[in-house]
């Protein structure tokens, strides 16, 4: 007889992998980035196309050549990085500013620490915030949604409506409520912001994917809303806001605004930077929904998901030693 | 002019305060300890090994000092060299120490032992050794998934990639025990290194009848008792099909190595013998290494 | 529909390739290795000498201890010599050989196919004619059905709990009894609760099995206080906390047995057994395997007289394919990669599964990327991706603390991880550590506590 082949039980797997989880992320993103390149024409899509292929080369080179490792580029994350951190620029940005973000993002926030699973900070928004304070003017520079009218750089810009929200609240003065996009473009995708930004539907639409095919759980996402909605109702209620805005419209306005949707489905959720017990996850929703609206209110950056994320992986390992509810464990 | 005196006035005055009170509290949560521990620690390797029996060179240096006589206190990394210093400091009388090498007990090679199945598990030892008995059909010979190459602190073992056993590299080896705890079957044992590193050592510890574990590994002892009626110092028992050679007793005679019908004694770091003799079965790669020129 | 409340994963069931295949014997074989380890517990005692002639049917070894199990001849014939012999991982084992010699049983047995329904006898006669026919749970454990059966003192059975979950992939032959001899399983269910003294049994099935449950359904209306219950598809059902939870909602606190919470559990298989001791004064000689495999021809479910050796059930199922990579004693989640088929049947063989060499194998394992799966499909709500890296870095302490020893081996995160980790591999390894120190330190306890008394 032939050799038989024996391991320990079990002998059946379910068959998911890396890779496949990453694909799925990647494919609940596609929604979003087309919509962004409807909205944005060629920048949109070149900024992801670079994103994505700086950080798979620097992923790439730095197994290869520093760390001697046996690249992983197979397994999907540095495409995954990519995308998440072309969701987090501008679509005019020079193309060199996105390759010095990917490098970050891939050497500083991911490889330093020993490759996936290891880093304790997400390295799309580790690249994110690189860039943000590093060139702050391009950063914040935000084009108009024209479709592919906008041009890849000196593009019409405009304000974007949380730094037109926090101006309004801090002064009082109502003028720029007319320059407000109203909430159903903001919904369907009209508004100036990042390529991630620009469509809350189609970023709810892949989260909900996300859900259903149990890539992610919904603890995050929800208690990130929630607390964000439960904040701008508070603070609305309060009587912070300038005259013409109710709080409803305010609510709504928080939570398409922004990276918000992004933050609260995709960059949150990142499985190595998130705590991985249910009430960890709750708590750690909970705090960036916190932190984001503190940022964005009282803060001196106009949108703050970048920094509560940030803030919050750093939490992660304390959260993570909540334990499960032990079988048979006597409820308190 | 004011504000720079009224800056340097403030902050002297807070580091002044801090400085007192870091001082107060130092003084008040002194931990006395005897100025000999750091002495004793120092002379020791420093490599933590646990070798000893304690649980680093800190405890060990901390039992020393607290200990009456040297007795059984015994680094084997530093081996006496090392305690005679030690016994220096303490001004006590250093324990005799025999210089001692871990020995692997198992020479069934790929050719000698073939494999019966294929393991997919971890690759260590522990769980394949929990889980069956393991590649080839021995149940008690070596895994090869090197348990005892990971726990060795000095890099004295490593795999031969033709034979799939482990490997010592007497140079390095400083008996400290871990391989030992390491191996699930029991195979490494340390042992007397002997003059010149000279030494006979039964590489099998199969307790099967000779018959089946003659099927499983061409190499292994079947217990024949061969060996033990040739030694004329009663230094090998035979027990439970299995023989061994008391170091304490062995004169290196290796008549034994003759009388072998399987080779399962091996001459260790001898000279090559007289033509004439070139017969007997050469001793395997694994033990070659360190051959010391006759002196 | 109920089901147990934490973690639990989905495997694809594959029961299709022996589902339905009646029960059928296995030929007698001429050569029989009977082991002596047949069960948790103390090896059994050998009480037949060598050339001594038996029937089947007659002791031939007697328990070793209170945690032990009788085991009887299964054939006829003369004994040839009580020696050891090799298990299906290549270990030592003690056995007892004989030669079988005709097909003679004992004359006390009732080998009609008559179902008899009555049964006079006291519950502490019940419970002694279990211990005497040397019954084992037959789900898997293997533990020695009479321990179950005597609660220690202070606590009280309540409710009988029938397994005829099957939560295993593959395995059938616990459904393909239930359609055959539900009858049967009825009277035996009767004759345990009446041994234990309980009014309520609750079969739990789960909903793969629609026939079986619309059978025993049928015949639990005539029965006072039986309940067929239905349960959702999820491994590990078939755990012996987890049934406990789906069906009475009750949870077995860490460390602790079933008869905590007033549970008995038993698998219909060993309720097949008690019938057939009790009522037919047939001890346990023989089980149903099931023979199983995606290439094997002739996939099934046997009645096998312990002692049979593999290769001759393999036989009968049309030998073994040209294919196979791995053979698994047992399901695909919890059953042991055997390195050999030469081992005989015995009380712990449930199945057989052949597996292709291209599902045998496992996938490289990548880094950890801590995606919380193995926690969310953990049913004793542990965190097995930190007890697996407590045990490569030999954190035994630790591992204590983070309750390893709650563990039930059932390998669902190990199945469910994406990364491909070993982590069952290294938990069952530290488990084993701990347990040692545990048990040392238990030990040492006791001895000073001795010394104390003196």
């Amino acid at each position: 007889m032939k050799k038989l082949i024996v391991a320990p039980a079990p002998h059946a797997h379910s068959g998911d992998s890396v890779r496949k989880n990453m694909l799925l992320v990647i494919a609940a993103l596609m929604p979003a980035y087309v919509v962004s390149v409807i909205a944005f024409g060629w920048g949109a899509l070149l900024t992801a196309l670079i994103a994505v292929a700086a950080c798979v080369l620097a992923e790439w080179a730095i197994a290869k050549y520093i760390l001697k490792q046996k690249p992983t580029i197979c397994d999907c994350s540095a495409i995954l990085t990519g995308l998440l951190l072309a969701f987090n620029l501008p679509c005019n940005l020079p193309w060199w500013i996105i390759v010095i973000g990917a490098i970050v993002a891939i050497g500083v926030g991911k490889m330093t620490f020993g490759g996936l699973g290891q880093n304790p900070f997400n390295p799309a928004l580790v690249g994110r915030v690189f860039l943000l304070i590093s060139f702050p003017v391009q950063m914040t520079t935000w084009p108009r949604p024209l479709g592919f009218a906008t041009q890849y750089v000196d593009a019409e810009t405009g304000a974007t409506p949380l730094f037109m929200l926090k101006q309004m609240i801090k002064s009082g003065d109502n003028s720029m409520l007319d320059q407000m996009p109203n909430l159903w473009d903001m919904f369907r995708g009209m508004i100036g912001g990042s390529l991630g930004e620009v469509c809350a539907i189609a970023l709810i639409i892949g989260g909900l994917f996300l859900i259903i095919t149990r890539v992610i759980t919904w603890h995050i996402p929800v208690s990130i809303l929630a607390t964000v909605a439960l904040f701008a109702a508070v603070t609305g209620w309060c009587g912070a806001l300038p005259e013409g805005l109710c709080t409803c419209e305010y609510v709504a306005y928080e939570l398409l605004a922004g990276g918000m949707m992004l933050g609260a489905f995709f960059m949150a959720t990142d499985y190595v930077t998130s705590p991985m017990v249910g009430w960890g996850k709750i708590i750690f929703g909970v705090g960036i929904g916190l932190i984001a609206m503190v940022i964005r209110t009282w803060g001196a950056y106009p949108e703050g998901m970048s920094f509560a994320i940030l803030i919050m992986n750093a939490t992660v390992p304390l959260l993570n030693k909540i334990r499960p509810t032990r079988f048979g464990e006597k409820k308190k | 002019m004011n504000l720079i005196l009224i800056s340097l006035l403030v902050l002297g005055i807070t580091g002044l305060v801090a400085a007192i009170l870091l001082y107060l509290i130092a003084q008040k949560f002194k931990v006395e300890e005897d100025p000999r521990i750091d002495q004793v620690q120092e002379v020791l390797p420093g490599a933590n090994c646990g070798g000893c029996g304690f649980a680093g060179c800190r405890a060990l240096a901390e039992a020393c000092v607290k200990a009456d006589s040297l007795d059984g206190l015994l680094c084997p990394v530093g081996g006496a060299p090392t305690m005679e210093k030690v016994g220096a400091i303490l001004g006590l009388a250093a324990g005799a120490a025999e210089p001692k090498v871990a020995v692997v007990r198992c020479n069934g090679t790929c050719e000698a032992r073939p494999k019966t199945s294929e393991y997919n598990g971890v690759r260590t030892c522990q769980i394949q050794h929990n889980l069956y008995v393991g590649e080839t059909g021995c149940p008690f010979g070596c895994l090869g998934c090197g348990d005892c190459v990971a726990a060795c602190q000095f890099g004295a073992l490593s795999i031969d990639e033709k034979t799939g056993l482990p490997v010592v590299d007497e140079e390095k080896c400083t008996s400290c025990g871990k391989c030992v705890k390491a191996c699930p079957r029991n195979i490494i044992e340390l042992r007397k290194k002997g003059p010149k590193g000279r030494r006979m050592v039964v590489e099998c510890v199969n307790k099967d009848k000779g018959a089946i574990a003659r099927k499983a590994c061409l190499n292994a002892c079947i217990g024949c008792g061969k060996c033990q009626k040739e030694c004329q110092f009663e230094a090998i028992t035979v027990e439970n099909n299995l023989a061994y050679i008391d170091p304490a007793k062995c004169r290196l005679c290796r008549k034994c190595e003759d009388a072998c019908p399987t080779g399962a004694i091996h001459a260790v770091n001898f000279p090559p013998r007289k033509p004439k003799e070139e017969a007997a079965p050469a001793a395997p790669a694994q033990n070659v290494e360190p051959k010391k020129e006759e002196a | 529909m109920s089901t147990f409340k934490i973690g639990g994963v989905h495997p694809h069931d594959n029961k299709i390739y022996s589902a339905h295949q009646p029960i059928t014997e296995c030929p007698l074989t001429t050569k029989a290795i009977i082991p002596l380890v047949q069960h948790i517990g103390a090896p059994a005692q050998a009480v037949v000498e060598k050339g001594q002639k038996v029937k089947v049917g007659e002791l031939i070894a007697k328990a070793g201890g209170f945690v032990s199990a009788n085991i009887h001849a299964p054939y006829s014939g003369t004994i040839t010599k009580i020696d050891t012999t090799i298990d299906a991982w290549g270990m030592k084992m003690p056995a007892i050989f004989m030669d079988v010699e005709g097909d003679e049983w004992l004359e006390t047995i009732d080998r009609t196919p008559d179902v008899i329904r009555e049964c006079n006898l006291e519950p502490k006669e019940i419970v002694d004619k279990i211990a005497a026919a040397g019954i084992v749970g037959l789900g898997g454990a293997c533990f020695p059905t009479q321990v179950k059966l005597l609660p220690p003192p202070g606590k009280k059975a309540e409710v009988l709990v029938v397994n005829g979950v099957e939560c295993e992939p593959y395995l059938t032959c616990d459904h393909q009894l239930m359609l055959e001899h539900g009858e049967e399983l009825m009277i035996g269910i009767q004759i345990l609760m009446k041994a234990l003294g309980v009014t309520r049994t609750v079969i739990g099935i789960e909903k793969n099995k629609p026939d079986a449950i619309a059978r025993m359904k049928e015949l639990a209306a005539k029965v006072n206080g039986v309940e067929v219950m239905p349960l959702k598809l999820k491994y590990p059902q078939g755990g012996e906390k987890q049934l406990i939870d789906a069906t009475i909602h009750r949870q077995v606190p860490s460390g602790a047995l079933p008869i905590e919470v007033g549970a008995v559990v038993d698998n219909v298989a060993t309720i097949y057994a008690v019938y057939e001791a009790v009522q037919k004064n047939k001890p346990l000689i023989s089980r149903v395997m099931t023979v199983t495999g995606k290439s094997l021809r002739k996939p099934g479910n046997y009645m096998v007289r312990f002692g049979t050796p593999l290769t001759e059930v393999v036989e009968l199922a049309g030998g073994v394919p040209e294919d196979t990579g791995k053979i698994i004693g047992g399901g695909p989640m919890m059953g042991r990669a055997m390195n050999n088929i030469d081992m005989p049947a015995n009380k712990r063989t449930s199945g057989l599964l052949f597996l292709p060499e291209n599902e045998s194998r496992r996938q490289e394992p990548e880094n950890c990327i801590r995606c919380g799966k193995c926690v969310s499909a953990c049913p004793m709500g542990l965190e097995p991706y930190l007890l697996s890296k407590q045990a490569e870095l030999e954190m035994w302490d630790e591992m204590e603390k983070h309750d390893v020893m709650d563990c039930i081996d059932c390998g669902c995160c190990l199945f469910t991880c994406p990364s491909h980790r070993p982590l069952l591999d290294y938990i069952r390894m530290g488990k084993g550590k701990v347990g040692g120190i545990i048990r040392a330190r238990q030990m040492a306890a006791k001895a000073a506590a001795e010394a104390a008394k003196k």
